[in-house]
């Protein structure tokens, strides 16, 4: 296991410089300036001396160098400096103080770091995004399941049609036709989520729950309609095999069976297909937080990419990537702890 | 002769003068009896059935619906701005819908039948920029799944056919499945929009832009069933025997190769559309599309949205458009797949 585990880690590290050297090369071949905006009196001279300050003058893998620093080491850096000082998880470490003023990646919308925003903009994200992703998966699995252990009944094939219209219904129509229904028409939801919002006591838990059910229910449709079908097929290949033949003719109840012999065979490929799926649904992101304007970090990227702040759109891309390789590595580990067969290959 | 003929007159009809008659047999047409089979099972599948019927009215409606239905999906009529469309007559009181539907304009709503679905904010008829948009939608499809499939397949036959650059393409493959797609499309279409469009002009230039963006950011699924069909293709004898009789490595892909791996290059196809579809219409969905002047679903979806409280049909029209397609798409590549590959049948 070690040696299949160190054996992904070394493709996976390659494979992230050169997603990284990708992206920043696509931006570099931008025609984009951000010195677009600045008035036109402002000398020319001056606005080359503004994009040297912006690091612009600098040769293409010196700027790939130095923002490859700043995101491998000042930013982790600043990272561990504020788990040890203010985090309720680490804070009653030492404190430490490993960053030292250098440079960080610094937005130009904002001339902050950023981090800074980022971190701002992630726990709306986390939380609408990563609740809708646990609700799909955990409608999926019963739904995958029954619908195997029935197969071809009439809950099966109305399955079959709901995971075919979650597949096929993109999110910004599923999303406004919700608006529409819910928000416009019944009145029973807020259109748009308040990220201010505080939950403080029984009826502001109400108001945020009432804000969250619908762009939750538009992504966990998704979700629910690619691993009902996985966990489906899954369950099927195992009801055919010896084994259940062989737990059925010593006597165990169907139950045991099913929930216990079958199921923790079937879930081996669905647990990483979720692992999979978690980087496109923080993708599908982008467009569930335009429809109901979450200002999370989807909404983050379109707003820095409108405003031609490369620095941000190149580190928010290359945390998408991150997320990408990093679950993919989950996924072929968990693989290999759960099937053993896998780590011989 | 005529006495032993007598009672069974087809049967020796059949025999002596029309032996043609009897060709259909599967058996005597290797080549035809493939595919009639596919198209037999392909029937057999209802909703690949339903879905290829919806899918042609879609089709011959975006069509042939823009020659037939008078007005231009760009032409304005201020005038005529506003106008609901025709079924908002049912909202009214019970009494007033029948003469709302003879007579829109005495109910005092703003609908009338010369915009049966309605206009947008500066008049311009919907059912016409939904034709129009429809048309853009599935061109958009259809030429950036057949990118897709084009790379897709060359890259697995490449890979899976020579061994040399299996690996340096499977990686390559593998590199492109771990980036983060569509921030970058929308990067590229943010970014390279402005020269395109004026090196070819507004339409064409995004048109090329946006199929070119789905195209090379979609072929690598493809690219790996066919390579895995093609690794076990290789072992089989009837490759090595025309190995045997020097065929050349090009022959062999075009005459040998190819023609096995067509069913999961047509599935991954249809599949391609609907996924070409959906994405084209989230670029456009996000404001990085088409042009406004240049409608299509994605495009009307998101021009509707703000809209959304007064005009809802706005945005119900377009987006039905694009789910049933999508829908229908998927369906017939199902059945499609179940057809094509008979171990399936049935998941």
């Amino acid at each position: 296991m070690l040696t299949y585990t160190i054996r992904r880690i070394g493709i996976a590290i390659p494979t992230l410089i050169l997603i990284a050297l990708t992206i920043f090369l696509l931006l570099e071949l931008a025609p984009g300036d951000p010195m677009a905006q600045v008035p036109l009196t402002v000398p020319a001279e001056v606005k080359q001396q503004m994009r040297l300050a912006l690091g612009l003058g600098e040769p293409l893998p010196l700027r790939f160098w130095k923002w490859s620093v700043q995101v491998f080491w000042i930013e982790p850096q600043v990272f561990v400096d504020w788990l040890t000082r203010d985090s309720w998880l680490l804070g009653w470490l030492p404190d430490t103080n490993l960053y030292d003023g250098r440079l960080r990646v610094i937005s130009w919308q904002t001339r902050g770091p950023v981090f800074d925003i980022i971190v701002q903009r992630l726990p709306q994200t986390l939380w609408v995004v990563g609740l809708a992703y646990v609700v799909g998966v955990l409608i999926a699995i019963p739904i995958g399941i029954i619908s195997a252990y029935r197969q071809y009944s009439w809950f099966d094939n109305a399955g079959t049609f709901v995971s075919m219209i979650g597949f096929s219904v993109p999110p910004f129509f599923s999303g406004v036709l919700v608006i529409v229904i819910f928000s416009v028409q019944l009145g029973w939801f807020p259109s748009i989520y308040d990220t201010t919002h505080r939950v403080t006591d029984w009826d502001s838990f109400v108001l945020q729950f009432k804000q969250m059910i619908m762009p939750v229910m538009v992504l966990a449709l998704q979700t629910t309609a690619q691993i009902s079908r996985y966990m489906r097929a899954s369950m099927l290949d195992n009801f055919g095999q010896d084994y259940v033949r062989t737990a059925r003719a010593k006597g165990l109840r169907e139950r045991s069976v099913v929930l216990v012999h079958v199921l923790r065979n079937s879930m081996i490929p669905v647990v990483t297909v979720v692992a999979l799926g978690v980087p496109a649904i923080f993708g599908g992101a982008i467009i569930t937080e335009q429809v109901f304007k979450v200002n999370g970090i989807g909404q983050l990227f379109i707003t820095a990419l409108q405003a031609n702040d490369l620095p941000m759109v190149l580190t928010v891309a290359f945390i998408f990537a991150v997320l990408i390789i990093v679950f993919n590595l989950i996924a072929d580990l968990l693989y290999g702890i759960l099937d053993p067969r896998i780590r011989y290959d | 002769m005529t006495d032993a003929a007598g009672p069974k007159p087809g049967l020796a009809a059949a025999g002596a003068v029309t032996p043609a008659e009897v060709e259909p047999i599967p058996l005597d047409e290797p080549t035809g009896s493939q595919w009639r089979d596919v198209w037999r099972q392909f029937r057999s599948h209802r909703g690949a059935m339903a879905g290829l019927m919806v899918f042609g009215v879609i089709l011959l409606a975006v069509l042939i619906g823009p020659w037939l239905w008078p007005y231009d999906p760009t032409e304005t009529d201020i005038r005529a701005r506003n106008t609901r469309w025709i079924f908002a007559c049912l909202a009214l009181p019970w009494g007033e819908v029948g003469s709302c539907f003879l007579d829109p304009a005495s109910s005092g709503l703003k609908a009338s039948w010369t915009h049966p679905f309605g206009t947008d904010q500066l008049g311009r008829d919907l059912l016409a920029r939904l034709m129009g948009g429809g048309r853009v939608s599935m061109a958009v499809g259809v030429a950036a799944m057949a990118l897709a499939l084009v790379l897709g397949t060359a890259v697995g036959v490449a890979a899976g056919y020579f061994r040399r650059v299996d690996g340096l393409l499977m990686r390559f493959t593998d590199l492109f499945l771990a980036l983060p797609l569509l921030p970058l499309l929308l990067v590229a279409v943010l970014l390279f929009r402005d020269q395109l469009n004026a090196a070819l002009g507004p339409e064409y230039g995004i048109f090329v832009l946006i199929v070119f963006g789905i195209g090379i950011t979609s072929w690598m699924p493809t690219a790996r069933i066919v390579r895995g069909d093609v690794l076990a293709l290789k072992e089989r004898e009837f490759i090595l025997a025309a190995r045997a009789v020097g065929t050349r490595d090009g022959g062999m892909i075009a005459r040998h190769v190819l023609p096995n791996v067509l069913s999961p290059i047509m599935v991954s196809a249809t599949l391609g559309i609907a996924t070409a579809i959906i994405t084209e219409s989230a670029l456009s969905f996000l404001g990085l599309g088409f042009p406004p002047d240049f409608p299509t679903w994605g495009r009307l979806l998101f021009d509707g949205v703000d809209y959304l409280q007064s005009y809802p049909e706005r945005v119900v029209w377009p987006g039905l458009a694009i789910s049933l397609t999508v829908l229908a798409v998927n369906y017939i590549g199902d059945g499609l797949r179940d057809a094509l590959d008979p171990r399936l049948r049935g998941r």
